[in-house]
């Protein structure tokens, strides 16, 4: 009987604001799409952080005849410097950062660039003499290539020591700043989306005043006269939580998954997975957001 | 029933208070009338005793209960014991009289069955068998009235409060509606009636508290409007003439 009245009062609430109520839905709807980029981009990053993180390589390079940087005077790194080096990835105070390491001559540099460049115009520029040679080493912690860095960028015949990973950070500063942006449009959409709920109800319940006096009068429980109007925006609100995380899964089928991952195929993107992990998430932040800014406006008119 | 000790009320923004330190008892069972010119404190004193309002200072004491310490939380259980019936209906346009009397039981959850058994019951009692399924504007304001009555004893109230029912209405639709509630009171609900009909009072002669200014300067049982009597309580203060008292109104 209560539950039937309630749910009546909830329907009448909605019928008579319905502008209202599509706005509420609408803006719910585009903020929490911002929440849920938000979120999805963050866990994009992190896993292109992992996937290239753990194949990002320290290279050592040599000096060429052409190189004056680092320990280089233009003169090529002999055999023997090679050797030096060698022995201090083998010796005993670096060998247990080293998860492998294989080293690189002027042929076969030569030889991935070809590969990396292929078709384009530089390709054909490039003799095998240009090249560089270098170790690659493959740490077992890829954070601590400070120490292959300060143990070998000093030896005789290095030109430099570079951690693949600094190429790394740039990319993921640019993703990391446009994550950044969406949750601050996501947090101001939101905040517009509260107070939009929170007018929606006062509306709702001035348009209410006559039925909710009389509600007062006879003793209905506080909670009793609050409860259709919590609801009232909960649902409206849950409604955009829905679009969006309809949106949300959309996206990701159909860009990410449909278009990204066909142009880009080496790289890993977020799945449908991720995407249903974020559903609950925006409909959790919808319906409470709602409950939360409903019941202040509800009480604040209740007030006697 | 209701006790009011030294009762104070004075609104924000204004220096002169709407009561000043009124004491008055209720009994169980009593029909009181209050009388006095608008302004004079009896609207202030029926919203205290609904606790819609705190007084300045003093207590007030309803049904056992100091409305002072009574929590928020309880304020509506609280208010399930009394009954209200305004001047202006106060009745949902959109409901018919069935509705509107069954709205007051369904906020408070009472079930299904228990609705559909009390209210044509209620309304059988205030004379509107057959009415049921209209709506308040095809109703005379008598009748609105009847529905109003029929909506505050529903509950089965220990208090009734009526601020001015029969001021909308005609001098002998009012007898009617003076009837019903003098049936109600019969029946054992305590009844406070604020009233500007002379008629009425000295008609039904029962009990008479008469406020002016914020002061309760007359309380007699089985008075009229205009008292007889050398006033009984706080003879400090001057009573005006009947006269001028009449004409106002």
């Amino acid at each position: 009987m209560r539950l039937a009245l309630v749910l009546s009062e909830v329907g009448q609430g909605l019928r008579r604001n319905l502008s209202m109520v599509v706005s509420v839905v609408l803006v719910t709807f585009i903020s929490l799409t911002f929440v849920g980029t938000a979120i999805l981009l963050q866990a994009q990053i992190n896993q292109m952080k992992s996937y290239w993180y753990d194949r990002a390589q320290v290279a050592v390079y040599f000096c060429t005849d052409f190189s004056s940087v680092g320990t280089c005077d233009q003169t090529a790194a002999t055999p023997e410097q090679v050797a030096a080096v060698e022995a201090q990835l083998e010796s005993e105070t670096l060998a247990p950062f080293i998860d492998a390491y294989y080293f690189e001559d002027r042929q076969q540099a030569f030889e991935n660039f070809q590969d990396q460049f292929e078709g384009n115009a530089i390709a054909s520029l490039v003799t095998p003499e240009l090249m560089t040679e270098a170790y690659w080493v493959n740490l077992v912690d890829p954070t601590q290539s400070q120490i292959l860095a300060d143990a070998l960028s000093g030896l005789a015949g290095v030109e430099s020591v570079v951690d693949q990973r600094s190429y790394l950070d740039q990319i993921f500063d640019i993703l990391n700043a446009s994550s950044f942006t969406a949750i601050g449009i996501a947090a101001l959409m939101l905040v517009a989306a509260a107070l939009l709920i929170a007018t929606t109800i006062r509306l709702s319940a001035f348009s209410r005043r006559r039925e909710l006096g009389i509600m007062r009068l006879v003793g209905a429980s506080n909670r009793f006269i609050q409860t259709p109007f919590v609801i009232e925006g909960v649902v409206a609100a849950l409604i955009g939580s829905v679009l969006a995380a309809g949106a949300m899964v959309a996206i990701v089928q159909f860009f990410v998954q449909g278009y990204l991952s066909e142009t880009l195929p080496q790289t890993s993107f977020v799945g449908l997975d991720d995407a249903l992990l974020v559903v609950p998430v925006l409909l959790g932040v919808g319906a409470l957001l709602a409950a939360l800014s409903a019941n202040v406006a509800i009480s604040r008119y209740l007030r006697v | 029933m209701i006790r009011f000790d030294e009762v104070t009320k004075v609104y924000r923004g204004t220096a002169k208070p709407a009561l000043n330190s009124v004491s008055l008892e209720v009994l169980s069972g009593e029909f009181v009338f209050m009388v006095g010119a608008s302004g004079s404190g009896k609207s202030s004193m029926l919203r205290l005793v609904l606790k819609e309002d705190r007084p300045s200072s003093g207590s007030i004491h309803v049904l056992g209960q100091d409305l002072n310490r009574i929590s928020s939380r309880k304020i509506p259980y609280f208010r399930r014991n009394l009954g209200v019936v305004f001047q202006d209906f106060r009745l949902l346009p959109n409901k018919t009289v069935f509705a509107n009397v069954a709205f007051t039981l369904q906020v408070i959850g009472k079930s299904k069955g228990f609705i559909h058994e009390a209210v044509p019951d209620v309304l059988a009692m205030v004379g509107l068998e057959g009415k049921a399924e209209r709506f308040p504007h095809e109703l005379s304001g008598g009748e609105q009235q009847r529905v109003a009555i029929a909506r505050a004893v529903v509950n089965k109230p220990s208090i009734l409060l009526a601020d001015e029912p029969t001021g909308n209405l005609d001098p002998t639709t009012s007898m009617g509606i003076m009837t019903l509630l003098e049936r109600i009171n019969a029946n054992g609900t305590t009844v406070l009636m604020a009233t500007h009909d002379a008629g009425i009072v000295d008609r039904l002669q029962r009990r008479v508290v008469e406020l002016v200014g914020g002061r309760v300067v007359r309380d007699e049982r089985g008075g009229g409007y205009v008292t007889q009597a050398i006033p009984q309580v706080q003879p400090d203060i001057v009573i005006p003439a009947a006269g001028p008292r009449e004409g106002l109104r």
